[in-house]
């Protein structure tokens, strides 16, 4: 194993910045920032931990020394440039990882106390669910794909059948939750490949949300849609953080200054800043932070 | 507006490119792109001869009789029957083998492309399946015979008058069968199983779906059109096979029960297809009903190339096919194809 590098603490005391010559002022936070009002989440509990993890496809460490907590009740957003190993991070969080060849994992991470390599992996899954990049839904109904995510698995008592009240009610409310169902509702039978890619991607958060994860993994799962489905998708994910801790990976700033209640900055696989995202965008303690968020590179 | 502006623009011609002319190659590629050509040429023509003259040949000598009348001793043609007994025993032989291998085939594939673990089996599977695919039916036949005419396997086949067991019956010649149509459906559904993109297994792993779960809930339904063209390729295989038939079902003239009772002893009985039927009424056979031949022969090229149209379109209208919902598209299709 390659060198421990710095090590980041976790719960920091806020930033204050350094009184600064005038003109060496850092540059404005994330342009364009409009961020909705909102409520603050009523109750904010730790569910997992990552603690001094490292990730390595081969001999290739991609993700160094990360430490993180992921909370119920606040977003945490990823940013960094393509390639500072974000999508790998958020893959070992459910042990989706463990799918490619050669993939290790040191360090610890933890959901409710319990190291994740303890669990059976696909119960595991169920409780840390994920989103992908590309909307993936499966060649099937709209009403097959969510409860496909239902049906035969243990919380629903392994049964097969398909049409079952409770079923049809568990898929409309997974479709409510995700903001898909009333443009949708007049036709379930419908391939869900002939839905709009937005419309998908939506339909990939029903899915995921149906057998109800207590986190909720997002890997920019809006870097493929227009605006408007982007802001629905915005909108779903800060009122999903109340019951789902909510990890989202972005390449967009302002998004992630929207929606994220704590910003983490990775950089070629370290983590270079974590704080609220006001203090990162705001106040970033790391020149490295500063660049990005200026955008001055990435 | 249009006019006005088109009216004052002078298009100028259209240019083209100059072609590379073959007059300018060197002279071994000359002789091979006219060899390539003539063989071209050659194969249409070999094509529209057989699909011709078959049908000639069919239309002067099909009668609607012959479907529904039994096969019957005689020397002459007149009274020689129809070919019923054949044509059913074509239907009953493919229906047993791809029972068989239908269900096995995908399995093998699915496990060969989703697990192939441990790996030295997956490899010996890869290698017993490729010998299977090039061993010459007559082999398999002879094979099976071997194996069916054990004392212990003899309540699938007919037993002789003397209380042997022969091996032949419609279930052992299909048993047989299935071993020829499986490396067809094994490779076509691993072929479109690979080519499913990884993102399809992780969404649903992401959902805590085991790989079983992952395989036969949204892999094989996503492959359905290539597991059908797989196993209609099987069929075009079984129906065309003559070797399995003449040595496994005997190519009886007609269909016998083994024991008199009507399903099982049909099943357990001995028969002949279309292809046995050509065969032995054909010049080179012992029967002496050529029109009867020409006539079978028609009917099962008419079977084989309308499996074939299945499978160009299974494969090919695979996008085409949601679209095509509702009687309207579906009678739509139905013309285009039957034209
Ligand atoms: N399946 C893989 N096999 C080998 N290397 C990979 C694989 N996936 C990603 N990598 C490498 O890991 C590094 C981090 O990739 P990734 O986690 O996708 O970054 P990000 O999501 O931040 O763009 C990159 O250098 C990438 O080339
Ligand atoms: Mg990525």
């Amino acid at each position: 194993m390659p060198p421990p590098v710095r090590r980041i603490t976790l719960e920091r005391e806020p930033y204050v910045a350094p009184p600064r010559a005038a003109g060496a002022t850092a540059q404005a936070p994330a342009n364009g920032r409009l961020r909705a009002v909102r409520a603050p989440s009523t109750q904010v509990r730790q569910r997992m931990a990552i603690e001094g993890v490292w990730l390595a496809y081969g001999e290739n460490w991609v993700v160094r020394d990360v430490s993180l907590p992921v909370r119920q009740g606040e977003v945490l957003a990823l940013i960094g440039a393509s390639g500072s190993g974000k999508t790998t991070l958020l893959r070992s969080l459910n042990r989706l990882t463990e799918v490619t060849a050669g993939a290790a994992r040191s360090g610890r991470v933890s959901l409710d106390g319990e190291e994740i390599h303890e669990l059976e992996v696909n119960a595991l899954r169920r409780r840390v669910s994920m989103v992908f990049q590309q909307p993936n839904p499966f060649p099937m109904s709209i009403y097959d794909n969510v409860a496909y995510a239902l049906v035969e698995s243990p919380r629903h008592g392994g049964r097969r059948r398909r049409r079952t009240p409770e079923l049809e009610l568990a898929v409309a409310d997974a479709l409510r939750r995700a903001g898909l169902y009333d443009e949708v509702a007049s036709d379930l039978e419908r391939s869900a490949l002939r839905l709009s890619g937005g419309q998908q991607q939506r339909l990939c958060i029903a899915r995921a949300l149906a057998a109800e994860p207590e986190v909720l993994l997002l890997d920019e799962p809006c870097s493929a849609l227009d605006p408007i489905s982007t802001a629905t998708i915005e909108k779903l994910i800060v009122e999903l953080r109340e019951t789902v801790a909510i990890v989202i990976v972005t390449h967009n700033l302002q998004q992630a200054f929207r929606v994220a209640d704590h910003v983490a900055f990775m950089h070629l696989g370290e983590l270079v800043e974590y704080g609220s995202s006001e203090q990162v965008f705001d106040r970033p303690s790391q020149q490295r932070t500063r660049d990005y968020v200026s955008g001055a590179f990435g | 507006m249009a006019s006005e502006r088109s009216a004052a623009a002078v298009i100028p011609p259209i240019s083209h490119p100059r072609r590379s002319s073959v007059g300018s190659w060197p002279l071994i590629d000359r002789t091979g792109f006219v060899l390539c050509w003539l063989t071209g040429i050659g194969l249409c023509l070999i094509a529209g001869g057989i699909v011709l003259y078959m049908l000639l040949k069919g239309v002067a000598y099909l009668r609607l009789s012959e479907f529904v009348q039994s096969p019957s001793p005689s020397l002459h043609q007149t009274q020689s029957g129809g070919f019923s007994d054949p044509i059913l025993g074509t239907l009953l032989v493919t229906a047993i083998g791809i029972a068989i291998a239908a269900p096995v085939g995908v399995a093998l594939a699915a496990w060969l492309s989703e697990y192939s673990r441990p790996a030295w089996l997956a490899r010996a599977v890869e290698s017993g399946l490729e010998m299977i695919a090039g061993v010459p039916s007559v082999v398999l036949a002879i094979f099976g015979l071997l194996v069916f005419s054990e004392g212990f396997l003899g309540f699938l086949s007919t037993k002789a008058f003397n209380g042997t067991v022969t091996g032949q019956s419609f279930v052992t010649a299909g048993v047989v069968m299935s071993v020829l149509a499986l490396p067809l459906i094994v490779a076509s559904t691993r072929e479109a199983l690979a080519q499913l993109p990884d993102r399809l297994r992780e969404a649903s792993y992401a959902l805590g779906k085991t790989r079983a779960t992952t395989t036969r809930r949204v892999l094989l339904p996503a492959i359905r059109p290539s597991i059908a063209s797989g196993v209609v390729l099987g069929m075009g295989r079984i129906i065309g096979d003559t070797a399995i038939i003449t040595l496994i079902l005997g190519a009886t003239l007609k269909n016998e029960s083994a024991d008199g009772t009507p399903l099982l002893g049909a099943l357990r009985g001995t028969g002949s297809t279309l292809t046995s039927y050509v065969f032995n009424n054909s010049p080179a056979g012992e029967g002496n009903s050529h029109e009867k031949a020409y006539a079978a022969a028609f009917v099962l090229l008419m079977i084989v190339l309308a499996l074939n149209a299945l499978v160009t379109r299974l494969t090919n209208g695979r996008r085409a096919r949601s679209a095509d919902r509702g009687w309207r598209a579906r009678t739509r299709a139905l013309v285009a194809w039957t034209r």
